[in-house]
């Protein structure tokens, strides 16, 4: 049995994004060691690519605003499935969270008066996202990075975690490899955090990352934790569509917030066409209402192009659809219009919106203060995750929290822009603060030498076929077949078929083989990170097969309504004993009165 | 070399394979499509010719910095560098970036940058403007560090800078990006640290001699050396070579730390 370089921290962050940057500065600031464990180069995680910007009620633009509209907006969005009690404690703290990101550093566009600006964005009643041009991701990254490097923190860049390490019921740590040599690590820790983010990698066209595997899902799921949401996956509606090496590149909601208008290919604004009745009453029913709204008339109500994102993601896929797309299967994203309404358009345009330009400049020969843009759903977001308690952050196995995307609840069935990168410094901030606290009261768990001993072998089986499949084509036949079956519009026929080729792709996945050494070898990694793909995928498909009607994320062309039944309910996937993905129904607690009451007046 | 087929285009692409103790230039032949950049075609032929070949990448959309090579001598972002605007004719050269330690491929050794900001006295914010515990700043006065504060750290600059990649000063200089760095927090409004004795010495700002490079290679077109090196140089000169402005930054400083009156 070989000996493997083992470290050993009161609290182990898995992930290096918002959330995890957070709670590790949390957490080192109760006093206890800690360890972060980072895929990638410090700094280089998704949540780099966040644009819009981090919802929070501060009131600086319109004082109507309060925790109060930021909590209904998030469930009238999230269709009410939210675990209420976080999007509670989310809405009544991201503005403290916001101010602290300031104190340490972070330069948010400013008022005229000198205070932190805040912009519009789909689905938030009042101009809310605090921002930095459409970098904002960048920003509140630089931040996190650079206040925690000078807190102690040991930071373990390029290593991968494999397996979570229990001790009996608890959890006691992590096992990994770093990337450049491919030497195996042990992580003891008396409590992980998990805070990987998504899963976009599971599809073919997608806004996320490489990183996006899912490994935290899945990492908490074979370990025993409980997933639940997890077939709300959102698209994003406008992704670039052409040239086809960019397909999915992310086309911030910025650019609708600025006054961005959606057309077709007869030049028409659908939007329109297509306001839900809950929507209606704050909804302008003209253009000219709709502008005034983004240049902040207080009193107009906001246009169509900012309903919550599964909505307009639907809409784009039936223009599409019935014949009235783009020449490259898109709709028209146009906000070079606004030079009919304001001189300066053009500098306006690369002020506000500055990587947008850049991007398409750059990559598309597309000058977006002059033409429109081609833009079609890409997959962006996933609302399900780690089930977690709300208010520390711990998953049914103790010691093990989440945080971020990677975790679950406060978004229901539909995330709003801007309440993410709010998601991953309040729940971030929760999961380091609780996880330090439960560090304190525990010893270290017992290493289980058998269980590393089959996990290292597991890793360096593909070296043992060298003539196995080529794992990136099984990568590529997952993507293509969860694009295809498990998309933005499903239905019961095509998720069976996936279902029928998750289980070759299991079996593909075991027979792949890699060529070279252990030395930073992209083709072993993908080998590795084919069983977190394959584990977000089954789990995504069984619980969109389970949930019968379209709700939020979730559209099925077979149940195309809302259901009363599964109102009442989220669904959870486990592992059984037997090793086969388990799922239940489970009803949602009753919602506090004092809350029910904000819904209410907020109608 | 680039072979215009029956719809399929080809090029060759000639990449330094290898790890510190050395390494030659291979070529792969791998199809071109419309609007591919030269990312694409690494992962093409890692995908489907070359598993293990080595290269970073996150984001593919030029905002993590993490795919930094030199593509025909020329350092830069791999998933901002276009085919169509390379000449196809001829073999394209990717290599690792040189003022690195190489570790395999197209991956080099960039720690020693982490380190390097670890080592700059952090933000030190002056006290709340308001009771709230909030401040007040004017957009016009966050311009300048917002321009480099868009630095998404793919040490392309340091990559460029002579004194780092010919002179290998790495212990004696921080290199463009950390002087970016120190000018973001020197200029922040609310910052009220002092970082110009570091910045002559340890940081060693003397050894840069303004030639620009640093700031042609930026993909984020930060005025580096216009925008941040010189006004530090000034800032370093002004502290040691005036002897009027050294009197009086000395009798400033004891008053300083009282928070400017805010704008609302």
């Amino acid at each position: 049995m070989p000996e493997y370089e083992t470290f050993t921290h009161d609290v182990l962050v898995i992930g290096t994004g918002g959330a995890g940057l957070r709670a590790a500065i949390e957490a080192s600031a109760a006093g206890v060691s800690v360890g972060m464990v980072s895929k990638c180069l410090l700094g280089k995680a998704h949540t780099v690519m966040a644009e819009g910007g981090i919802a929070a009620a501060l009131g600086n633009v319109d004082d109507r605003d309060s925790w109060k509209v930021h909590f209904a907006d998030t469930m009238r969005g999230g269709q009410y499935v939210n675990n209420w009690r976080m999007a509670e404690l989310h809405a009544r703290e991201s503005p403290a969270r916001v101010r602290e990101l300031e104190a340490w550093g972070a330069v948010f566009d400013r008022t005229k008066d000198g205070r932190i600006l805040q912009r519009n964005f789909g689905g938030h009643k009042y101009p809310r996202l605090a921002h930095v041009g459409d970098r904002t991701g960048l920003e509140m990254i630089r931040t996190l990075q650079d206040h925690g490097i000078h807190r102690g923190i040991d930071v373990y860049m390029e290593v991968c975690v494999l397996a979570l390490l229990k001790d009996g019921a608890r959890i006691c740590g992590a096992f990994g490899y770093d990337r450049e040599r491919g030497r195996f690590r042990i992580f003891r820790a008396k409590a992980v955090i998990l805070a990987t983010g998504g899963i976009g990698k599971a599809y073919k066209i997608t806004s996320n990352s490489w990183d996006c595997t899912g490994d935290g899902h899945s990492l908490a799921y074979h370990a025993g934790a409980e997933l639940i949401d997890m077939e709300y996956i959102q698209f994003h509606p406008t992704g670039m569509v052409w040239p086809p090496s960019v397909r999915g590149m992310l086309v911030t909601e910025g650019v609708r917030g600025e006054g961005g208008i959606l057309t077709n290919n007869e030049g028409k604004r659908f939007m329109f066409d297509f306001i839900p009745d809950n929507y209606k009453a704050q909804t302008a029913d003209n253009e000219e209402e709709g502008w005034r709204y983004t240049q902040g008339d207080k009193n107009a109500r906001r246009p169509p192009e900012l309903l919550t994102r599964d909505h307009v993601a639907r809409c784009i896929v039936r223009e599409i659809k019935e014949g009235r797309g783009t020449p490259h299967g898109g709709v028209y994203l146009d906000i070079s219009w606004i030079k009919k309404r304001i001189s300066n358009a053009e500098e306006h345009i690369k002020r506000k919106l500055p990587s947008m330009y850049h991007q398409f400049k750059q990559l598309g020969d597309i000058d977006i203060t002059k033409e429109a843009m081609e833009v079609g759903p890409t997959t962006h977001y996933i609302m399900g995750g780690v089930r977690v308690d709300s208010d520390t952050q711990m998953s049914n196995i103790p010691g093990l929290f989440a945080a971020g995307e990677c975790a679950a609840g406060i978004n229901g069935a539909n995330r709003l822009g801007g309440n993410s990168l709010s998601d991953l410094l309040v729940f971030g901030k929760r999961a380091g603060e609780f996880a330090a606290k439960y560090a304190q009261s525990q010893s270290l768990g017992g290493i289980d030498q058998a269980a590393l001993k089959n996990l290292a072998e597991e890793a360096l089986r593909p070296f043992e076929h060298e003539e196995g499949e080529n794992p990136y084509s099984v990568q590529r036949d997952l993507q293509e077949t969860m694009q295809h079956n498990v998309g933005i519009v499903r239905d019961e026929s095509e998720m069976q078929a996936a279902l029928e080729h998750l289980k070759t792709f299991w079996e593909r996945a075991r027979h792949v083989g890699v060529i070279g050494t252990r030395d930073f070898n992209p083709g072993w990694h993908t080998a590795l990170d084919l069983k977190n793909l394959l584990t977000v995928s089954e789990a995504v498909t069984r619980a969109a097969l389970e949930r019968k009607e379209s709700r939020g994320a979730q559209f099925r062309d077979d149940y195309p309504e809302k259901s009363e039944e599964f109102a009442k309910v989220n669904t959870i996937v486990w592992k059984g004993e037997n090793g086969v993905m388990q799922i239940r129904r489970e009803p949602i607690p009753e919602m506090r009165e004092e809350l029910r009451q904000v819904i209410e007046e907020m109608k | 070399m680039a072979t215009e087929g029956k719809g399929t285009r080809t090029a060759v692409f000639r990449i330094w394979r290898g790890d510190n103790n050395g390494g030659a230039l291979h070529d792969y032949t791998t199809g071109v499509s419309e609007g591919m950049v030269v990312l694409d075609a690494v992962h093409d032929i890692q995908a489907h010719q070359a598993n293990d070949l080595a290269c970073r990448w996150n984001c593919k959309a030029g905002k993590c910095g993490s795919c930094s090579a030199e593509v025909n001598g020329m350092p830069k972002l791999m998933c901002m560098t276009r085919l169509s605007d390379l000449p196809l004719d001829r073999p394209i050269t990717i290599e690792p970036m040189k003022a690195f330690p190489r570790v395999k491929d197209l991956i080099t050794d960039v720690s020693w940058n982490f380190a390097v900001k670890k080592r700059i006295k952090k933000f030190k914010p002056r006290p709340p403007d308001a009771a709230d515990g909030t401040w007040r700043m004017a957009q016009e006065d966050i311009d300048r560090v917002q321009e480099f504060r868009k630095c998404i750290e793919c040490f392309l600059c340091q990559d460029v800078c002579h004194v780092l990649r010919d002179h290998h000063k790495h212990d004696q200089f921080i290199g463009p990006r950390f002087l970016v760095y120190t000018a973001a927090l020197e200029m922040h409004p609310l910052d009220t640290e002092d970082r110009i004795a570091e910045l002559r010495e340890a940081q060693g700002i003397g050894f840069c001699n303004i030639t620009k490079c640093c700031t042609k290679v930026c993909p984020e077109d930060i005025h580096i050396t216009d925008n941040a090196i010189i006004p530090l140089k000034e800032r370093v000169v002004d502290d040691y070579y005036d002897p009027l402005g050294w009197i009086w930054k000395k009798i400033r400083r004891q008053n300083e730390r009282a928070p400017e009156p805010p704008l609302a």
